[in-house]
């Protein structure tokens, strides 16, 4: 099959601005680093289907390979909506960052540095415990006398 | 057998309904299965004493056994057999099982918490004993022990608010299950080796195993390092005496009856075939007579009753595992009559010293005096059972030892010495702890006070009296156990030669009996002399020393490598992944030869290369764009320019919905991001460096494995067979349609899934604390009040003339062009946009109604027509305001997400009722007077489900981003976000 440049060049530059949009901090970047990779991904898709041909819409005259490829165009179609779905969803978490924090900026994750800082003691592994003699014991662990059964 | 397997684990079912009822009595109940069961057993020992231990299931003189098939293609069985060794384990299992039982009825009471599922896993527990035992199949076993671990985890930490139980309680778990674990693999070499996983058929291929090499040696290790960590032999022992914390009962039971006996059964199991592999005589004997006297001296330290027995029962485990571990006829005679003795014994130890426990309130040696004068008859019986235990003839220990010494007199070879001075050097020890033991629970001490308590009643006693009974009786009689053992012990080839008899005249073995003793005496004196009453600080470290600096370097390790990999950042994340992406594809493509294609175009069309320049141009400037809006605009613009592509590229369908979702996510994004600041990446949108070297590597990197993929193609497109199948099978003209409703209908049912559930994603984000508000009517609203108060859109280049005639117009007596324009303050309302919406939306309905409908054979379909209703939707709202919104559509999205996915799935379901496959498509042609002929196509109604859900996913969108949003700002700029923000610190919308 022959491969178009065109097509080609302009996948590669959206690929790369989608990329770079991305692993960007502010989420409204990030969001349109989808959108264009989005964009990129079906275009690369359609190019893989080949040469532009007859719309895809059934005449006993014209030959299968005559038409173009109709599967690309499915897949397409299904990913164009999706993405949609997805914006649409980013932006409500855009919306709700925003109203939380009052930034639309990634923040990192506190969690993640406190855990990456915690000591490997543990209290309920670590601490020192003193040995029952009897497991007839209060709740704080004093022993209390039993007797009767 | 399966009866009474069943019977116990429905019985643990039931346990808490029993105990309800009947309270600590519902011991005495759950009792009778257990012991019921016991009863069955001894009938029959007439049938497995008389069978051929060695003949495979099905012979006739084969054992009892029962086979049901279940994962038959990986060879996994529900096999089981009822065999000498299984039998002898299930009469203690079952034995002593119903006795402490009986035990706890007393030792509980009636206000403890939890008694109903304490007793259910001890009932429980017993059920996967009998499993463990009789399973024929190591899979099948492997699922029991691994139960019984589990359950011994939930007893031992019983009392869940001491931590010294918890922790035991996960000392013990993770010691077992790594020994399980590492069981697990040996078990699995040896099954594939074998060709089965039937345990019988593995014993009886030990010849053929043997010599298949190393690995066979390695599985067998592996297995025994399963065993010695169940049964607690050092390095693992010090498990059993941290699950001491479990109640009494279950230390009795589990952890010196049943449980504990799991690796003792594995050992006497595997011997008979693998005694002679390459780690069984240091693991099993060597590690095992090591164990005995560790855990003798051990037992010798302690003050706590309860530790005593406890490093006693780790020394008498290692004790009967080196016995099994010689592996001839002679020792597993001696071993199988010593597992028996010690069930017996030292289930009574623990039942006494749960009484004295109980009773009293200490177990400490160091506080009890006097005990013997206040409790006479536990006395007696507890100083029989710990003379047992030290092998005081005439009881059945006694008669136990004796065969061992016989054994292992009759031992040959260069290092048969070795387990005979151990195992005397260990009884002696054994002598040492128990006397300890007696004189510590009841003898007068002078420095210390007599205890005060009440004496036990006789019921509490009972189930302790009978094992002593027991201990006492097969002493004097132990031909009720030889024939059993014996019979066990035909597994080897030779017979055994030695006997159980009390007196068997003046023999060595007698007189290595005495050597213990007395050796044990001195040991005891020399003890008792030295002993401070103070623990002395050990100077060698201890086993759970390492354990507990193995599970901190572990920590360490884990808050090590996460600190490194977790750092918070999610561009840093992203960064990985993506440089991940980038290596590992690229690399391969590098050094495999990649195909190259030999033909190339610039372009199929000139008006390619004009979009393309717009368009990349569009993404360029998206990147330096300051402003947000001027960002979306501009990657709308590549949006728009994939429409031009489309339709060049002959994909109507494709530039319809690309056209139509462009523009509706335009005003999504408008919507949404109103209320955050025009400008937000002032002084970031300059490049860096790094980033935009990734992202060019990677976009590189893709292109050109596409490049190659491309080339690879050599054979022609499957979609070839897709115009005459949607044509004549599909009965469209459509085909992208016709893929997407009929040859592809899955996909996109998973698809519009995906979509319903997004659109309730997007409103959980928004509605969040406020619940969806009921419908908004125009009538109720009153005009001009919504946004009242918000400053001017533009103040300053909005004329006053043109505020002056939106006031006219807002007042007027016409009526309406919107149900609910008036609801809108003057300000925000156009004329213009409401006149042209009121002529425009009911033709764009009207449209979206016609694209859907003649989707199948024209561009168009469910998700172009949807999406034209949306846009009619969006239409709307953005002329007449929320009220407008809510009016316009009177359902709610849910309805339409949940209608959409309900209709798409019946015109699925809806053929299988006809008895066809799923999504089977029917056509229905028919005549029209004016229209002519026509068809039908029953895919239309799948398509008329994904156009619901569009519509849906679309409203959901303009009621969250849209609605919900004006609600909460209106009364404020939009764009002046310190009040939206101070808005949400008062709560609104949080």
């Amino acid at each position: 099959m022959s491969v178009n440049i065109t097509f080609l060049a302009i996948t590669g530059v959206l690929l790369a601005v989608g990329y770079y949009l991305v692993l960007e901090r502010t989420l409204t970047r990030v969001l349109l680093g989808i959108v264009v990779l989005g964009n990129a991904v079906n275009l690369l898709i359609l190019t893989a289907g080949g040469r532009m041909g007859q719309a895809p819409l059934f005449s006993p005259e014209v030959a299968p390979d005559e038409y173009s490829d109709p599967l690309p165009q499915a897949l397409i179609l299904t990913a164009i909506v999706i993405t949609f779905a997805v914006t649409a969803f980013l932006l409500a978490m855009i919306y709700r960052s925003w109203s939380l924090t009052n930034a639309d900026t990634v923040r990192d994750d506190e969690e993640d540095i406190r855990v990456s800082q915690a000591s490997a003691y543990d209290e309920e592994e670590d601490a020192p415990v003193e040995e029952d003699t009897t497991e007839f014991v209060d709740e704080e662990g004093r022993p209390i006398r039993e007797g009767e059964e | 057998m399966l009866i009474i397997l069943i019977a116990l684990f429905a019985t643990a079912a039931l346990c808490p309904l029993i105990f309800r009822y009947f309270r600590r009595n519902g011991f005495y109940i759950v009792a009778a299965v257990p012991a019921v069961g016991f009863a069955w057993l001894l009938t029959q020992f007439p049938a497995i004493l008389s069978s051929q231990l060695d003949s495979a299931n099905g012979q006739p003189n084969a054992p009892p056994s029962i086979e049901y098939t279940w994962i038959d293609g990986f060879l996994v069985n529900l096999d089981f057999r009822l065999d000498t060794l299984a039998a002898v384990l299930l009469l203690l299992i079952l034995g002593v099982g119903a006795l402490v039982l009986v035990y706890c009825g007393r030792y509980f009471k009636n206000d403890d918490m939890g008694v109903g599922a304490f007793a259910a896993k001890l009932v429980a527990f017993a059920g996967a004993m009998i499993g463990l035992v009789t399973a024929d199949d190591v899979i099948i076993m492997f699922i029991f022990w691994e139960i019984t671990s589990v359950l011994s985890y939930l007893l031992i930490g019983f009392s869940q608010a001491l931590i010294t139980a918890r922790r035991s309680a996960m000392n013990a778990l993770i010691v077992t299950t790594f020994g399980g674990l590492a069981m697990l693999a040996g078990l699995l070499i040896l099954g594939t080796s074998t060709g089965s996983y039937r345990l019988s058929d593995i014993i009886a291929a030990a010849p053929q195993l043997s010599s298949m090499g190393m690995h066979i040696d390695v599985a067998i290790g592996l297995v025994l390092i399963g065993a010695l960590s169940k049964s607690a032999l050092v390095p693992f022992h010090f498990w059993l005496p941290g699950a001491m914390a479990a109640p009494t009962p279950v230390s009795a039971y589990l952890h010196a009856a049943a449980m504990v006996k799991a690796g003792v059964y594995l050992v006497a199991r595997l011997a008979p075939g693998f005694a002679d592999t390459a780690f069984w005589a240091p693991l099993a004997v060597g590690i095992g007579i090591a164990t005995m006297i560790i855990g003798g001296y051990r037992a010798l330290k302690q003050y706590d009753l309860k530790l005593i027995l406890a490093f006693g029962t780790v020394s008498q485990l290692g004790f009967i595992i080196a016995i099994f571990g010689l592996g001839n006829a002679d020792a597993a005679f001696a071993a199988l009559a010593l597992t028996l003795a010690h069930g017996l014994f030292k289930a009574t130890l623990f039942l006494a010293v749960g009484i004295i426990d109980h009773n009293t309130g200490t177990r400490d040696i160091r506080k009890l005096s006097g005990l013997g004068r206040k409790m006479p008859l536990l006395a007696i019986a507890t100083t029989i059972a710990a003379a047992s235990m030290a092998g005081i003839p005439p009881l059945y220990g006694f008669v136990a030892k004796e065969s061992v010494f016989d054994a292992l007199l009759h031992l040959d070879g260069e290092l048969a010495w070795v387990p005979l001075v151990g195992v005397v050097l260990g009884a002696a020890l054994t002598m040492a702890y128990s006397l300890r033991f007696v004189i510590g629970a009841f003898g007068s001490k002078a420095e210390v006070a007599p205890v005060e308590c009440y004496r036990p009643s006789l019921i509490f006693l009972a189930p302790l009296l009978v094992l002593t009974v027991g201990t006492v009786l097969l002493g004097l009689l132990p031909g009720f156990v030889e024939p059993l053992v014996k019979h066990a012990a035909t597994l080897y080839p030779q017979d055994p030669e030695v006997h159980l008899a009390v007196w068997a005249g003046f023999t060595p073995a007698l007189g290595l009996s005495a050597v213990a003793l007395l050796v044990g005496v001195a040991f005891y004196i020399l003890r008792a002399r030295t002993d401070t009453g103070v623990p002395l600080r050990r100077k060698v470290l201890s086993a759970e020393e390492i354990y507990r600096g193995l599970v901190n370097a572990v920590d360490e390790l884990a808050i090590w490598v996460t600190g490194r990999t977790q750092r918070g950042s999610l561009s840093f994340y992203l960064g990985v992944i993506l440089a991940v992406a980038l290596v590992v594809p690229l690399s391969i493509a590098l050094t495999v030869p990649t195909p190259w294609p030999t033909h190339w175009v610039i372009a199929d069309h000139p008006a390619q290369m004009i979009i393309g320049a717009i368009m990349i141009v569009g993404a360029l400037a998206a990147i330096r764009a300051a402003k947000r809006f001027m960002a979306v605009l501009m990657v709308s613009v590549t949006g728009y320019g994939m429409v031009a592509i489309f339709a060049l590229q002959g994909a109507p369908d494709l530039a319809l919905t690309q056209l139509l979702v462009e523009t509706i996510v335009l005003v999504a994004f408008v919507l949404a991001l109103r209320a955050l600041p025009k400008r937000l990446w002032v002084g970031i949108s300059k490049v860096k460096p790094a980033r935009a070297l990734l992202a060019t590597a990677l976009a590189a990197m893709t292109v050109y494995v596409a490049i190659g993929m491309m080339a690879a193609r050599n054979e022609s497109r499957i979609s070839l067979a897709f115009p005459d199948l949607a044509y004549y099978e599909g009965y469209g003209a459509n085909i992208v349609n016709v893929t997407l409703v009929d040859l592809r209908v899955w996909d996109t049912f998973g698809e519009i899934t995906v979509l319903a559930a997004a659109a309730t994603g997007v409103a959980s984000l928004i509605f969040v604390a406020t619940p969806v508000a009921r419908r908004l009517r125009a009538g109720e609203i009153k005009s001009g009040s919504i946004d009242h108060g918000s400053e001017a859109i533009s103040t300053g280049e909005f004329s006053q003339a043109g505020l002056d005639i939106a006031r006219q117009f807002a007042r007027s007596n016409n009526k309406d062009w919107l149900i609910a324009g008036h609801t809108l303050v003057a300000e925000r309302r156009s004329i213009i946009f409401e006149v042209v919406t009121r002529v425009i939306f009911h033709a764009i309905l009207m449209l979206s109604i016609f694209t859907l409908i003649t989707g199948h054979n024209t561009p168009g379909g469910g998700f172009a027509g949807g999406l034209l209703a949306g846009l009619a939707l969006t239409v709307r709202y953005l002329a007449g305001g929320r009220v407008e919104l809510a009016e316009s559509m009177r359902v709610s999205p849910n309805i339409l997400l949940g209608g959409g996915l309900a209709v798409a799935g019946f015109s699925g379901i809806f053929p299988l009722l006809l008895g066809d496959p799923v999504f089977s498509t029917y056509v229905w042609e028919f005549a029209l007077p004016i229209f002519g002929e026509h068809k039908f196509v029953t895919s239309t109604f799948f398509d008329i489900g994904v156009y619901l859900v569009v519509l849906g996913l679309v409203q959901d969108v303009l009621r969250s981003l849209g609605s919900e949003i004006d609600v909460l700002s209106e009364g404020r700029s939009p764009v002046a976000r310190h009040d939206v923000v101070a808005g949400y610190r008062r709560g609104v919308g949080r």
